[in-house]
């Protein structure tokens, strides 16, 4: 998983079937500092409840659609929690 | 497999079920001559693994979820190891 941050929101108007009503975010993914790295992607969200402005972690590839339900649909990023804090340590 | 350093940890309380009571930690990833390589990931502990400690982390979904004891969850990445000391010649 990687940090990421919701910047956006997108609403398509037909999508494949099993993913209606999933809320598709823009994210930002970010380096370990929370500073923002790479280029912009859209995850599906798995929690249903994040924002934009939200801190988050998503996952990527084939266990993206698993945290989805159903869970066999096209989906390669899928935001997995809203993270609270972030302690660096080490 | 690759070789990690735990850098910190990840809190969330709003994340998917399959992620509750489950220590989320924030690896550094390293060469193999254990310097850092720039990037890093969020992966599941699965052997209690510290902050600062060197780790083998498991980035592949089906050995995660059988080392994790789950059918369907939406994981990737999971701490198998701690590594006491890595020799290499080059």
């Amino acid at each position: 998983m990687l940090l990421g941050r919701v910047i956006g929101q997108v609403v398509p108007c037909i999508v494949t079937p099993g993913l209606e009503g999933v809320p598709m975010l823009i994210v930002q993914p970010l380096d370990k500092t929370l500073n923002p790295k790479g280029k912009t992607l859209v995850a599906a969200d798995a929690t249903r409840m994040a924002g934009i402005g939200e801190l988050v972690s998503y996952e990527g590839g084939r266990e993206a659609a698993m945290a989805l339900d159903p869970w066999f649909v096209p989906v390669d990023h899928a935001i997995i929690a809203i993270i609270d804090g972030v302690n660096v340590t080490a | 497999m690759i070789l990690g350093r735990v850098i910190g940890e990840v809190h969330g309380t709003i994340k998917h079920p399959f992620y509750e009571g489950r220590r989320l930690l924030m690896i550094e990833k390293l060469d193999h001559h254990c310097e850092p390589t720039g990037d890093y990931l969020i992966a599941a502990d699965s052997v209690g693994a510290g902050a600062d400690e060197r780790v083998l982390v498991l980035d592949e979904g089906n050995g995660a979820r059988q080392v994790l004891d789950s059918k369907d969850g939406p994981v990737r990445s999971v701490v198998v190891g701690i590594v006491d000391d890595v020799m290499c010649d080059t």
